[in-house]
């Protein structure tokens, strides 16, 4: 029945206080990759190149639709079929990294849908290369347009990480799995985590949002 | 082994897999659905202890992660006294996992139902329940649909985390014809075209025709 023990919690504190540290270096990682894989499929799908855009618009589809734990699974898997061996580690990486890529492509899709067809002409007009055209005015614009997508990503991505443990990487759900085989104590582990995630998700939301306001105001975009 | 060979030999697991991943999802969703209408209209209640009560169900359940909450009702509600077998605790953390973001999904419809349609219900004498039902909900439906269509294909995937409690779903066979013939890309690629073919053929264009036959029916077509 139902017996919270402090000391039990007191003990297996700081083991779920480290794990916490994975998770949350797993989240960062994992959204770098993410950051940089989505604007190389977004940009991917802006090319000339008509089979290009289909083939990459399909695989961001394809990831999009199909569940993140059985991506996990299939990159840590498929490798050693071939005779790469990944760890835990890298695999969980590319497989968050590249799920999260795929949404965060079409949050960028959207971001530079938005800026107003008149700031590419004038980079016509001007003879600008297409990089700076990128890279000078047309990603800062969309930038703004996209800010409140990514920091609900990075939440997401956040929240996703549990998923991790079922290949053994010791975040903070495979922690609490741990502890709770080893003591049979399942109230107290299962219970911090949630504990946890919601003192680093709440936060993170609300100050993502005051960010974007920051940014929004810095770029002279209030509302 | 062939890929023939492959799904002569374990097809039937993935099908049985797909029935029960279909089963996870049409009872996450109206389950979802129903706690969405119920919260979204709480958290729009003019009462605080209403709305309180809708925000941190809200906030809780999508502040934390699903596999937290699963584990959580699997796992630690039995010692309360509830004992829910593992079929019946897959879908219902699901349900109430993705029934959070619909809430959100069903708040900012009504909201954005337009100011007039609230004051000509008003200035007709509707009872507040006639209004919502009759005049508010129907126009928000319509503008609630296309995210939903996103929601159910996001419930479709979590539906997959139910395979970490041994329901057997189409991850859970997958995983154990991974583990029983080394064959990883078969059982796992086989899967994810199933998921894909389920989402992209199957939810989407339903959830499509659904937004056109409300459409018809508001007169909007």
């Amino acid at each position: 029945m139902f017996d919270w023990r402090w000391d039990f919690v007191i003990e297996i504190m700081p083991r779920l206080l480290w794990a916490t540290l994975n998770t949350l270096m797993a989240a960062g990682i994992g959204y770098g990759i993410a950051l940089v894989l989505g604007l190389v499929f977004a940009l991917a799908q802006r090319t000339p190149y008509r089979a290009l855009t289909l083939i990459v618009r399909e695989l961001v589809e394809l990831i999009r639709s199909t569940p993140l734990v059985l991506q996990i699974f299939f990159v840590f898997f498929v490798g050693p079929q071939f005779g790469i061996r990944l760890s835990p580690w890298t695999s969980g990486m590319i497989a968050i990294g590249l799920h999260y890529a795929a949404y965060l492509s079409e949050v960028y899709r959207g971001g530079l849908e938005a800026v107003p067809k008149g700031q590419w002409e004038a980079c016509r007009a001007l003879n600008l290369s297409a990089r700076r055209t990128y890279f000078g005015i047309i990603i800062p614009q969309a930038l703004p347009a996209s800010l409140p997508g990514m920091g609900n990503y990075l939440v997401g991505i956040f929240k996703d990480t549990p998923m991790l443990s079922v290949i053994g990487v010791a975040e903070l759900m495979h922690t609490a799995n741990a502890l709770g085989s080893e003591t049979y104590r399942f109230l107290e582990p299962y219970t911090l985590v949630g504990v946890i995630f919601l003192m680093i998700s709440l936060p993170t939301a609300a100050g993502l949002r005051s960010f974007e306001a920051w940014v929004r105001q810095s770029l002279g975009m209030t509302k | 082994m062939s890929y023939t060979e492959f799904l002569a030999e374990h097809g039937s697991r993935l099908v049985s897999g797909a029935v029960v991943t279909a089963q996870q999802t049409v009872l996450a969703a109206i389950l979802a659905v129903a706690i969405a209408v119920v919260m979204g209209l709480m958290r729009l209640s003019g009462n605080g202890a209403v709305r309180g009560t809708a925000v941190c169900y809200i906030e809780f359940f999508r502040g934390t992660s699903l596999l937290v909450q699963l584990y959580w009702i699997f796992f630690v509600l039995p010692l309360f006294g509830i004992t829910l077998e593992k079929f019946t605790a897959g879908f219902v953390a699901v349900g109430m996992n993705l029934g959070a973001y619909g809430a959100e999904v069903v708040r900012g419809a009504i909201q954005s139902v337009p100011r007039g349609q609230y004051e000509a219900a008003l200035a007709l004498n509707m009872s507040p329940l006639t209004r919502m039902r009759r005049i508010i909900f129907p126009q928000a439906i319509l503008i609630m649909l296309p995210p939903w269509g996103n929601l159910l294909i996001e419930l479709l995937k979590a539906t997959a985390l139910v395979a970490l409690i041994s329901v057997s779903d189409l991850m859970f066979e997958a995983k154990q014809i991974n583990g029983s013939t080394f064959l990883s890309i078969e059982a796992f690629g086989s899967a994810l075209i199933i998921y894909y073919v389920m989402a992209r053929l199957f939810i989407s264009p339903s959830m499509r025709w659904f937004e056109r036959v409300m459409a018809r029916k508001m007169g909007r077509a």
